[in-house]
């Protein structure tokens, strides 16, 4: 951890000079490489190396994509048609762009329930997970503007649908909407200043994780039991053993972004998308990108009034409380252990919780009539319920397994249990 | 300087004032940088429109782009308007005009929906469904007026809701003939 001395000693006349003056590769050493972290992370603690991987992966590609695209309404489609056609290997550089966001969503989920299921919110953690949160707003802010570049139906679409939420807030709404979109309608002015904040956010996304690591290295990382760290033997060295499991990890997830990439490139997009926009056409379904969906379901979940809320800003505020929510979860997990290892109980929520949110996703794919609008409604109650009524009640009543002592004393128990299970195979 | 207001000191005073000059200036430098992104000249310039309609006989539309979106303009038939004159207030989903060029409390009776006495065959609305902001089809749907595709939202020949999920009726936005031929919006 970081409060520990570094024991970074330079070996070369240039390393000490340099030590002494930007001590930039000790703090690189005592970072990634001397850096303890407990020796039972499996591969769910993977997907934060895998996200930075992603990141890196969305800039250089949209560094480039940006050479050859023109933020204006009359040539952007046929911009991106030229990437696709005329660019040289501009068809891959594209594609990796465009499915990358989706598997930066993918993993960015995977990271979330991580954190979720093991508990890595909790004190002294707060900090962490709330940089957490805002790299995830900030990221949907980023993918929102990327998707209405190309200029298809479902860019314009979105947007003037999005856009349109902000109508929902009393008062000011129709300024902050005119605000946003330059115009009384998504146009011109809209496509130039989501094209350049679609260009200015990654880099305050990579500013953010900093942050995010920065606060990490300071409560170092949780674990699969939630014990802290005790001693020197709970501990392995970052580099080499959570370096190449971390490699590992990324190869694997690379192997099927590339599936994707080479084999099913629009899979994960919409049709409608390649019709160029047209302010006088709607197409018969408006849907969000796939990582949209449960909030998406949960907008249109609120078809009623609540008081003196009517049915449109209550499902407005429904959607962004169900990302506010997130930010308080340190505070409502009420529970003393940290891990769901050993909460029965969490342990079944939280995996409702998972199919749930998936379920909303679905739904947010459907038509908003009929049954589907009461399923919807049924779900988003789970999803506040999970957070506002299970996460605070559960922690109270709750009956935990009884912990180890220490990471030292889980991995050998485990480790005897599995030699033993071995044996008895081997006999068998 | 006397004795009891020694502890405001001129370096208070000057931290106050500079504070305070300070976060005025501050807002003034900001404002520029928020207000760039308000509508700009020459979308404030196409605010309002002028639309000929003349060649518009009964039973025709038109749609022109205002503000980016779709108005519709529609010279409307007598069976039309009498279809519309015939259904009680009561059966509407929406009982208000939603028409800018009313009271913001006008019932949604025909001729409130329309441009008015002597000019009731003329119905000019936002093409944009109240719903999630789609843009009707013309005559079809089971009220023979609109009908949104997205969410399945019928309009009647009045542009008022009859049935889905759209909560209100079409906009009717200002406008006014400035001839007899000639619609300005906006």
């Amino acid at each position: 951890m970081s409060g520990g001395h570094s024991t970074y000693t330079p070996k070369t006349g240039l390393g000490r000079w340099m030590d002494a003056r930007l001590p930039l590769p000790r703090l690189v050493y005592d970072s990634f490489v001397a850096y303890p972290v407990p020796r039972n992370l499996n591969y769910a603690y993977t997907f934060g190396g895998i996200l930075s991987l992603m990141l890196a992966v969305q800039i250089v590609t949209g560094i480039v994509l940006a050479m050859h695209y023109a933020a204006n309404t009359g040539i952007a489609f046929t911009s991106v048609e030229q990437i696709m056609r005329d660019v040289n290997s501009g068809w891959l550089l594209r594609y990796m762009h465009a499915n990358g966001a989706s598997f930066f969503f993918i993993a960015v989920y995977v990271h979330i329930m991580r954190g979720l299921y093991y508990g890595s919110y909790k004190a002294p953690r707060e900090m962490l997970w709330i940089l957490g949160c805002v790299i995830y707003l900030l990221m949907m802010a980023t993918a929102f503007m990327g998707y209405v570049l190309p200029w298809g139906q479902m860019s314009f679409w979105g947007a003037t649908v999005i856009t349109g939420f902000f109508t929902a807030i009393p008062v000011v709404g129709d300024w902050i909407q005119q605000l946003l979109l330059g115009g009384f309608a998504v146009d011109n002015p809209t496509l130039n200043r989501f094209f350049s904040l679609h260009y200015l956010l990654p880099f305050m996304i990579a500013g953010v994780v900093v942050l995010h690591v920065w606060a990490l290295h300071v409560t170092g990382q949780t674990n699969p039991t939630g014990i802290e760290v005790k001693q020197k033997t709970d501990t392995v060295a970052f580099t080499p053993y959570a370096t190449v499991k971390d490699a590992l990890a990324m190869v694997v997830f690379l192997l099927v972004f590339a599936y994707f990439i080479f084999y099913m490139p629009n899979f994960l997009g919409h049709p409608d998308n390649y019709t160029e926009a047209n302010p006088l056409v709607t197409p018969a379904h408006i849907v969000p990108e796939w990582y949209f969906l449960p909030f998406y379901a949960i907008l249109r979940a609120i078809t009623f009034n609540i008081g003196p809320i009517d049915s449109k800003l209550g499902g407005v505020l429904a959607m962004f409380g169900a990302i506010a929510v997130l930010f308080v979860v340190p505070w409502l997990d009420t529970s003393k252990v940290r891990s769901a290892v050993y909460r029965p109980w969490y342990k079944l929520f939280f995996w409702l919780f998972v199919i749930d949110a998936v379920f909303l996703g679905w739904l947010g794919s459907r038509p908003a009539e009929g049954l589907y609008v009461a399923l919807a409604q049924a779900a988003t109650l789970y999803y506040f319920a999970f957070f506002l009524i299970i996460m605070p009640v559960l922690g109270l009543i709750e009956t935990p397994r009884r912990l180890p002592n220490s990471i030292t004393e889980a991995v050998l128990e485990k480790n005897k249990a599995g030699a033993n299970a071995a044996a008895q195979t081997t006999q068998g | 300087m006397s004795a009891t207001d020694s502890q405001h000191t001129r370096r208070d005073f000057l931290y106050v004032a500079t504070g305070t000059a300070g976060a005025v200036g501050l807002a003034g430098a900001v404002w520029p940088f928020i207000d760039q992104m308000q509508p700009d000249a020459s979308t404030r310039a196409l605010a309002s429109i002028q639309v000929d309609v003349s060649a518009v006989e009964p039973g025709m539309s038109l749609t022109v782009k205002w503000r980016g979106r779709p108005v519709f303009i529609r010279n409307r038939t007598e069976a039309e308007i009498e279809q519309a004159r015939q259904v009680p207030l009561s059966e509407l989903k929406d009982p208000i005009a939603r028409n800018q060029n009313l009271n913001a409390d006008a019932p949604a009776d025909d001729l409130s929906r329309s441009a008015g006495e002597g000019k009731e065959n003329w119905l000019v609305m936002l093409g944009v469904c109240t719903h999630l902001g789609c843009v009707p089809l013309g005559q079809a749907g089971d009220f023979g007026g609109w009908f949104c595709p997205c969410h399945g939202s019928h309009y009647d020949t009045a542009g008022r809701i009859r049935k889905g999920p759209a909560p209100e009726n079409l906009l009717v936005p200002t406008f006014s003939f400035v001839s007899d031929t000639v619609i300005q919006i906006g």
